[in-house]
């Protein structure tokens, strides 16, 4: 456990505490490079590169754009919900959004 | 009397070392990567910038504010809920508590659900159980989850598989039966790996890490291959990652070829552009540790190969940074002053695009 935590602290991006996974999800939905994969985020969310790994400007940015925050707020999207905010978000698809508009009748 | 600093062994036992000695051996370990792999050596200054950090007096040291990379994870749960013998913990968790802790509780950047055998053929039996899971921790999930295995093409030959264990026929000097044996066990793997991941993609799966690509040679790696170009053909959209077993490709085979490229002595640069043009989304490079060589020489050889991947994939690039690769020490419980300095040599040196 404590090297993956090691990473984690060391060069992670916080995952939803910031931004990382917004920004794992442009490098594996379109190829980008992390550069850009962050630039393109920042973009759609906004704010400056440097403000996706920075918990104090996505806590509150989070909540409010309804994409999931760390700790847990009743009655915020969480789960499919918070990420068929990150699809709009993003302008892309994923797969368990696209299964779960699948399902409704 | 010179200072020494407090460095690490490729094993990680504490070793002290003179600015000196630091240098002769990044050089060394260096000089040896851009032997191997006819690659270019690192510059002056990168060579200046890894000794700053393996001598930064902190026990913990982290990249610059704003150089910050996703993380990706083998393993998955099983580090918290399996047995030594995955270098688990033993917690008893579900998989979605395991999942849910990574994302909330540790800062994970994306996760990955994996069989507790952790291989693509131990799934098929329980598959209905792995889409299961695979479904409700997708319900309760934000960040990018994938499905995580090996391909692990020595499950298919005896006594473990159909096909005769392709050691045997060359002790045997049954070269040519060998060659066939991998041929056929290669064509079993794509086939299992496209079926399993046909079903998680149902159950909702972002997409798939292939841990440990060419574990078992060439056969392994030319398996893993076709199976992402078929995975890619079928679901444009789906996340592929293709991390490495070890920096040369072994050819166990000899004569597999991929896109016209033999696979055998493959180094990290070479892999690459054949994972992204298999369809690979992301690259997972790696580079072995020395356990009888100091932290800087395995450093300094391991920034080598990395930078030059990144260089030459046209597809990101997360180095593999588990125990004894990438400059990590080969032990189970890997020292924090030796990680953190590895991951912050990758990041600002290599330029890897993640982790």
């Amino acid at each position: 456990m404590g090297m993956p935590i090691s990473h984690i602290m060391t060069s992670g991006m916080s995952g939803i505490r910031a931004a990382g996974d917004l920004v794992a999800r442009m490098e594996f939905a379109k190829n980008m490079r992390v550069g850009d994969a962050k630039d393109y985020v920042a973009k759609k969310l906004s704010v400056s590169t440097d403000d996706l790994s920075d918990e104090y400007v996505m806590r509150e940015l989070r909540e409010e754009l309804g994409i999931g925050v760390i700790t847990s707020v009743a009655g915020a999207p969480k789960g499919i919900a918070a990420k068929m905010n990150i699809e709009k978000l993003l302008d892309i698809k994923i797969n368990s959004c696209q299964k779960f508009r699948g399902q409704l009748r | 009397m010179a200072t020494e600093y407090k460095l690490r062994m490729g094993d990680g036992k504490r070793i002290f070392m003179t600015k000196e000695q630091i240098i002769a051996d990044l050089k060394e370990g260096m000089a040896d990567a851009a032997d191997l792999g006819s690659i270019p050596d690192l510059s002056a200054d990168e060579i200046d910038k890894l000794v700053d950090i393996l001598t930064m007096p902190s026990r913990m040291v982290g990249v610059e504010l704003g150089k910050e990379v996703p993380v990706t994870h083998d393993i998955g749960t099983i580090r918290l809920d399996g047995d030594q013998g995955n270098s688990g913990v033993g917690i008893p968790s579900s998989r979605l508590v395991g999942v849910m802790m990574h994302e909330r509780a540790f800062g994970a950047d994306t996760m990955e659900l994996g069989h507790i055998d952790y291989s693509f053929k131990p799934a098929k039996p329980v598959i209905a159980q792995e889409m299961q899971t695979m479904e409700v921790c997708q319900q309760n999930t934000i960040v990018p989850l994938f499905y995580g295995a090996m391909p692990n093409m020595g499950l298919y030959y005896t006594p473990d598989g159909p096909f005769e264990n392709p050691g045997d026929l060359m002790k045997a000097f049954k070269i040519k039966e060998a060659q066939e044996s991998m041929e056929h066990a290669a064509k079993h793997l794509t086939r299992d790996i496209v079926w399993i991941m046909q079903r998680m993609m149902a159950s909702g799966a972002d997409g798939v890490n292939f841990d440990t690509v060419g574990a078992a040679g060439d056969g392994d790696m030319f398996a893993s291959l076709h199976a992402i170009e078929a995975l890619r053909k079928q679901y444009p959209d789906m996340y592929i990652e293709a991390g490495m077993a070890g920096e040369l490709m072994l050819g166990l085979h000899g004569e597999m070829e991929y896109d016209g490229t033999v696979l055998a002595g493959l180094w990290p640069h070479q892999q690459a552009p054949l994972a992204a043009k298999a369809g690979a989304n992301v690259f997972g490079p790696v580079v072995n540790t020395n356990t009888s060589r100091s932290g800087a020489w395995n450093l300094g050889r391991a920034v080598t190969f990395i930078k030059q991947a990144v260089k030459d994939s046209p597809i990101p690039c997360h180095v593999n940074m588990g125990m004894g690769v990438g400059g990590i020490p080969m032990l189970e419980t890997p020292t924090i002053d030796a990680v953190s300095r590895a991951s912050k040599a990758m990041v600002e040196i290599a330029g890897v695009d993640g982790i």
